[in-house]
């Protein structure tokens, strides 16, 4: 039975690339080294995908070739005057480079889930910087470890033991050579395995990385406590922070995605960049979609710009909460949607979603989501990761390339080709 | 492919001996050839100057401290939008542009080939990725050896074998084209938030010096009888009194030199020219390093010259970066790589009325003036390190006009002019000697055979300038040598006409350079397995996802490495 080793997960921002996945007659037998989640979709998600062509006509959806979707999608949004493609992060570099390519033709904006979960991240380094480092500078250097509303155990499984708090590094092994702190609104699974856990009040991070900035430099906190922890035990932490040798932090939405957003980032930050003054120190986001960083960085060398471009001057504008999808959507302003891999209207708040519903939009996914039923053009794709490959970044920024493991059925055909065909269509459209 | 004829041109083509004589140039199938039938489509560059695309040795244009270049300052986008056209994709400027425009823009200039100096080899497949966006160019990128953990401990081991098979496996699996080094030893030190001093400091934890980093990488890249020398980044750049360290990193491999192409290259070396014990009395250092340069043939350098305006610093050197963020207080951007390197970025503006950037400013052309020999000191802003690279046209009217140097000189500090030698030096380039320098010398130093002349067999490279040098001093009407240089008439690119009247006119894809060590297939066999043993020890990804094989490159180009 063939086994393809260093297959490599299209599952969450982590991109484990040690996966030993077990093949037989094109099917996907057994899956090594995975986390449970991992496992589960490289094992079951082909299962799920409905490989039906959809058009909607007078309100309801007909089978229809692949051929008949495409050019209704391609009439779609060369009839648009402002449309907008969203997702991305599921799928490879090659189809996103499309994806702007298409934006581009058309004068519409590319958006990419960004928008919705680290976006305010790639703000704040507008604001302030970076410090940043590879998985493996924690890994072989860390000895104090922050993850700050973010819970690993759960969502990123394999995170702790393969790069961080636990891992095997050349100069430091495991969990014992280490110290781990988790700061949360709620005693998460990764708390119960922290040296300190600081249980922040929801909303509150911003105040707590101020003061944690004041502690460091030894300024005096004029409070009692700070964002529902006590200033001795933020003095303590600051302490710990500043007598580690290098320290790593790990944030997730908690930051991203509570009310002070990009300023949070900004401000957990600039207490890395303070810390460095004194020791090492860097950090990561927590990236969900095994691909949103890559659709950052593509957008990012394309256009100048990592997420929510416009094309509609001809040439790359960005300014999100002007051209960020959310907004656009919120204020009615797009005539269309091309939607790859992604489900907005499951995830975005309903007040947005609801736009979708008064616009004609294309969805390309090989699962039917709430986005696919609520469409009037449904292609199903091959799944990124599984049954095509392409180049992914991890979160930390690493190149990937993930492998074919089977076969898409007959028919049906990576996101890359989908796209680069339906640009074709549209660019003979618009020179009609 | 077509037929082309260039006709009538004043052709300056250094490496054939051809000095501003009016000729035809004839290229068929891409290449240049004796002749083309009478069918040829026809170039009238009667009147105007026509040299080889240009070379550019080092620029940063792709990858992953570009990118987050680009991350850092959408600032540097807004005021610099780059519409679509017929023709070309949009994109935007200004220090660190969007892709596709960095290939315009490069190819308005008449440049054909760029090369990206420093990529991180676990990040490699991300600087091809970018490579094979920009359009028109032919390109090749210089992995980074200098910090790399493996490396170390084999040359701390003083294990020479086992490094040469590393450095030839890498250069194979990162499929790149030369030894870069930066800041040697330094980056490792980083790591663990130190620096080092000097050559002879100890990398901590591992007792070497970045002199034996240096000799040791000096040796294996003539061994494998690679194109291009050591490209070196020194210890200490951007500190008062580095010259001194400069000088050193120079001399350490003097005695390895048998003759014949430069040993090693010092890259940007305004940045490591500076004398003076503190920012308050910096001064320039040139005159003293262009004398070594001048006494020993095994030694090149470019030059890192200075604009005045925006730039954006982005170097693997991340110690630096930080010292320039805590000297500025501008935003900061560091990305540390597991078990290679660093890298930082920090924006920054050259300001005429600071008494440092205005000696920085006359550290780079006092050296292009005072080198003797053009073939060993080429033109770079080490964009966008000391200014964007569109403004190579800016530099060339210095070289080639005291007056032009002499007018912003009126407008600097007087406390600078006193730290600086410039006004003594009236030294103005020829046609001949800034082709050998933005293309021909270039092209010799990478060891690229068929770049930067025009002899049968190059490449169909061609830039023609609106600007008749058998009628204009440039040294007079400096400014209509830049506005020549800033938009080319036309540009060719592998016999097509890419560039027409100054504008884009055709994107084609460009290649991508890189470079087969010479080495046994049995040594490299060898250095394959003990580093697949040890990889998973040392990397957070897999042996084998970690190559990237060459159908992974829009359109490859091997060179098989033979020495100069």
């Amino acid at each position: 039975m063939p086994v393809i080793q260093g297959a490599v997960c299209a599952f969450c921002g982590c991109v484990c690339d040690d996966l030993e996945v077990l093949v037989e007659n094109n099917e996907i037998k057994d899956v090594k080294y995975a986390c449970a989640i991992g496992r589960e979709k490289v094992l079951n998600c082909v299962k799920e995908r409905d490989p039906r062509v959809l058009i909607r006509e007078n309100g309801k959806f007909r089978e229809a070739s692949l051929e008949e979707a495409l050019d209704r999608a391609a009439e779609i949004l060369a009839n648009s005057k402002y449309p907008l493609l969203y997702g991305w992060s599921n799928t490879s570099c090659e189809a996103i480079k499309i994806g702007v390519a298409l934006a581009e033709e058309l004068g519409g904006v590319i958006d990419n889930t960004a928008c919705v979960c680290h976006g305010p991240g790639l703000e704040a380094v507008h604001e302030v910087g970076v410090v940043e480092g590879t998985l493996g500078q924690a890994r072989h250097r860390a000895d104090l470890i922050v993850y700050w509303g973010c819970n690993p155990t759960q969502a990123h499984m394999r995170h702790m033991m393969r790069y961080s708090a636990m891992s095997q590094g050349i100069f430091r092994s495991g969990r014992k050579e280490r110290k781990v702190v988790v700061v949360d609104v709620r005693k998460t699974t990764t708390a119960r395995l922290a040296d300190v856990f600081l249980q922040v009040k929801p909303g509150k991070d911003y105040e707590l990385f101020q003061a944690l900035r004041m502690a460091i430099r030894d300024e005096e906190i004029e409070a009692e406590e700070v964002a529902g922890i006590p200033v001795e035990q933020i003095e303590e932490l600051a302490d710990m922070m500043v007598s580690c040798q290098v320290g790593f932090l790990f944030f997730g939405l908690g930051l991203t995605q509570s009310s002070a957003k990009n300023e949070n980032i900004a401000a957990a930050i600039s207490l890395i960049r303070d810390l460095n003054f004194k020791t090492k120190w860097l950090m990561l986001p927590m990236r969900g979609h095994h691909n949103v960083t890559g659709a950052n960085k593509v957008t990012l060398w394309e256009t100048g710009y990592p997420f929510a471009v416009d094309f509609s001057h001809g040439y790359p504008r960005y300014n999100p909460g002007e051209t960020s999808s959310t907004d656009l959507l919120a204020r009615g302003e797009v005539d269309a949607a091309l939607i790859v891999a992604s489900d907005p209207v499951a995830n975005m708040p309903a007040q947005i979603a609801k736009h979708f519903a008064k616009i004609p939009v294309i969805d390309i996914d090989p699962l039917m989501t709430a986005t696919g039923l609520l469409s009037d053009v449904r292609i199903p794709a091959a799944f990124t990761g599984i049954e095509a490959e392409g180049t992914l970044y991890r979160m930390d920024g690493v190149p990937l390339v993930s492998k074919k493991l089977v076969e898409p059925p007959e028919g049906i055909l990576p996101d890359k080709i989908l796209l680069q065909r339906l640009l074709e269509k549209v660019r003979k459209l618009r020179r009609r | 492919m077509g037929e082309l004829l260039i006709k009538n041109g004043i052709v300056y083509d250094p490496i054939n001996g051809v000095e501003g004589e009016q000729m035809d140039i004839a290229i068929k199938d891409g290449v240049v050839v004796e002749e083309v039938s009478p069918q040829a489509e026809v170039i009238d560059a009667s009147g105007m100057l026509v040299f080889p695309g240009g070379v550019d040795i080092h620029s940063h244009i792709a990858g992953s401290k570009v990118n987050a270049g680009r991350l850092l300052r959408p600032e540097d986008h807004y005021r610099d939008p780059e519409p679509k056209t017929e023709y070309t994709r949009s994109g935007v400027g200004y220090t660190v542009p969007s892709i596709f425009t960095i290939g315009y823009r490069y190819a308005r200039m008449g440049y054909t080939t760029v090369i990206e100096p420093a990529t991180p080899s676990l990040k490699t497949r991300h600087t091809h990725e970018e490579l094979d966006d920009i359009p028109i160019l032919d390109k090749a990128c210089f992995p980074l050896f200098g910090n790399d953990l493996m490396l170390l401990e084999y040359i701390r081991d003083g294990k020479l074998e086992e490094a040469t098979g590393y450095v030839a496996w890498m250069l194979e699996a990162v499929k790149g084209y030369a030894i870069k080094i930066v800041n040697p030893g330094g980056l490792e030190a980083w790591s663990w938030g130190k620096n080092l001093e000097g050559i002879d400091d100890e990398v901590p934890g591992l007792g070497i010096t970045p002199r034996e980093i240096l000799r040791t990488l000096c040796t294996i890249s003539k061994m494998l009888k690679l194109p291009h020398p050591i490209h070196v980044h020194p210890n200490n750049l951007g500190k008062p009194g580095n010259y001194e360290t400069t000088l050193k990193t120079m001399d350490c491999v003097a005695d390895l030199y048998e003759g014949g192409k430069p040993i090693i290259h010092l890259t940007h070396v305004q940045f490591t020219g500076y004398g003076g014990h503190s920012w308050l009395n910096l001064s320039s250092k040139a005159p003293e390093i262009a004398k070594y340069v001048n006494a020993h043939p095994h030694v090149s350098v470019d030059l890192g010259q200075v604009i005045f305006g925006e730039a954006t610093t982005m170097t693997a050197d991340g110690p630096f970066q930080f010292i320039l963020h805590q000297m500025t207080g501008n935003k900061w951007v560091n990305a540390d790589v597991e078990v290679e390197t660093g890298a930082g970025v920090v924006p920054y503006v050259y300001k005429r009325s600071n008494y440092v950037n205005a000696v920085q400013w006359a550290i780079g052309l006092e050296l292009a003036l005072e080198v003797k020999d053009p073939w060993r000191v080429f033109l770079t802003t080490d964009h966008p390190n000391a200014g964007p690279f569109m403004e190579y046209p800016r530099v060339i009217s210095w070289l080639m006009s005291r007056k032009a140097r002499e007018k912003v000189v009126s407008k600097l500090p007087r406390s600078a002019r006193r730290r600086m030698n410039i006004e003594t030096m009236d030294r103005e380039y020829t046609w001949t000697e800034i082709a050998i320098i933005t293309r021909a010398g270039t092209a010799k130093s990478l060891g690229l055979k068929s770049k930067g002349h025009l002899g049968v067999g190059a490449d169909g490279d061609v830039a023609v300038y609106p600007i008749n040098p058998r009628e204009v001093d440039p040294a007079k009407d400096y400014k209509l040598v830049r506005r020549a240089f800033r938009n080319a008439q036309w540009v060719v690119k592998e016999g097509e006409v890419v560039v027409s009247q100054g504008r884009v006119v055709s994107s084609l894809k460009g290649k991508t350079f890189w470079v087969k060590p010479s080495i046994s297939s049995d040594a490299l066999e060898a250095a394959r397995q003990e580093i697949k043993g040890k990889f998973k020890r040392y990397y957070t990804v897999e042996f084998e996802n970690y190559i990237v094989p060459e159908s992974f490159l829009a359109r490859p180009c091997m060179l098989k490495a033979e020495g100069s």
